[in-house]
């Protein structure tokens, strides 16, 4: 196995599993609850380019039917369309709940004053 | 805690690092993602449907459970912020509430039972004698690039069988106008303009839309979501009724996810009170 042609071959998915890690590093190890709902967009992100990538294909274009080849139609010609529908949906959906992650991180800094998870934690042990 | 989650990362990357020769080169026509479901839709998307964009087919009309149970779960997110923010807070907190009027800049405390001046009184510049327009540049560019942007996404929306596009990019840019203006000018001008009533009220409605369309299928004695059935209805044939419920259950994604993006900006920007410029 050539190792140079396999690393460039991928490089889409070492792109997509460094974001994987990183949005998954934030999550665990930030203490602030914002820093952590982005870990977790970033995660999000890594997710949907990985879904679209997977979707190209060389000398492919976008799955949108053209006027010439109504007649006769082959599939290598034209981009998976799939994965573009499950991302689209999924792209809709990430914005629907960072609203609901964002009202509760809200909720939670009017209750305690402060949105550190530590000094939450000694807030909810200390009543 | 750090370091054994840098530990933990590191490892798991490694795993999937490893076994990365298991997946398919980039753009590979042959790899198991272009080989399976994908040239059935390819090549059967425009005979079944007359839509050359096999994007809106796949997401309207192979998919539509997947697309119609989406819109539901955008719905459940605008309920859960509605019922999270919007408490009655403002009574238990002694009654009073603050206002912050954004032309002059003046916050007053409003008692129990006090009236909110109108937004263009002259109580307010009396506060303030030293006040100057608030963003004059910005108000104006906005108002002027909102009804093109609005434009511009009806077209996304009636377009989405012959371009890149449909429902939920249109719904998209839609509910990003209205957040343009709540942004540049303030929350209650944009409140004027559509009621958090009415956002709610828009966000069932596309959702029922989706789901009515669906109903009426199965009255009509096929699957639910089968649109061929409708082809009587909508007088055209089976081809063509798939074409037009494509758009018909479009718009209603469009209404839902427009309206659920400005409910949301809504209870978020002002947390869940609404009456606070911003």
């Amino acid at each position: 196995m050539d190792a140079i042609p396999y690393f460039i071959g991928k490089y889409n998915y070492w792109g997509c599993i460094f974001l994987f890690f990183l949005g998954m590093y934030a999550m665990i190890s930030k203490t602030n609850l914002i820093k952590k709902i982005i870990g977790l967009n970033i995660f999000q992100t890594s997710i949907i380019l990985f879904f679209i990538s997977a979707s190209f294909k060389h000398d492919a274009t976008l799955p949108i039917l053209m006027e010439e080849h109504k007649g006769a139609i082959d599939p290598v010609m034209y981009l998976n369309p799939l994965p573009h529908v499950l991302m689209l949906t999924a792209i809709v959906v990430a914005v629907a709940t960072l609203g609901v992650a964002l009202t509760l991180a809200l909720k939670v800094y009017r209750i305690y004053g402060t949105l550190e998870e530590d000094e939450i934690n000694h807030a909810i042990q200390s009543h | 805690m750090k370091k054994l989650a840098l530990i933990l990362c590191l490892f798991a990357g490694g795993l999937l690092l490893m076994n990365a020769h298991y997946l398919p080169m980039w753009g590979d026509p042959a790899s198991p993602a272009s080989t399976h479901v994908s040239p059935y839709f390819i090549e059967n998307a425009y005979e079944h449907t007359k839509t050359p964009n096999m994007v809106a087919v796949v997401l309207a009309d192979y998919r539509s459970y997947d697309t119609m149970f989406e819109a539901a779960v955008v719905l459940a997110a605008g309920f859960a912020c509605f019922f999270l923010l919007r408490s009655r807070a403002r009574g238990k907190k002694g009654g009073h509430h603050y206002y912050r009027h954004i032309p002059t800049g003046v916050t007053i405390k409003i008692e129990e039972g006090g009236k909110l001046p109108a937004e263009n009184s002259k109580v307010f510049r009396s506060i303030d004698a030293l006040w100057t327009p608030y963003d004059p540049i910005i108000q104006t560019t906005c108002r002027c690039l909102i009804p093109f942007l609005q434009i511009y996404s009806l077209y996304v929306l009636a377009h989405g069988h012959y371009s890149p596009g449909g429902g939920f990019q249109a719904g998209v840019v839609l509910g990003a106008t209205i957040i343009l203006l709540a942004i540049s000018h303030n929350l209650k001008t944009s409140l004027k303009r559509m009621s958090e009533r009415t956002a709610a009220l828009w966000s069932i409605i596309g959702v029922f839309i989706f789901a009515g369309t669906g109903l009426l299928c199965l009255l009509l004695g096929m699957d639910y979501l089968n649109y061929e059935v409708l082809a009587p209805l909508l007088l055209s044939d089976e081809a063509m009724a798939r074409s037009h419920s494509i758009l018909i259950v479009e718009v209603g994604v469009t209404m839902a996810v427009m309206a659920v993006m400005v409910w949301i900006y809504y209870n978020l920007s002002s947390a869940g009170q609404q009456d606070e410029g911003l």
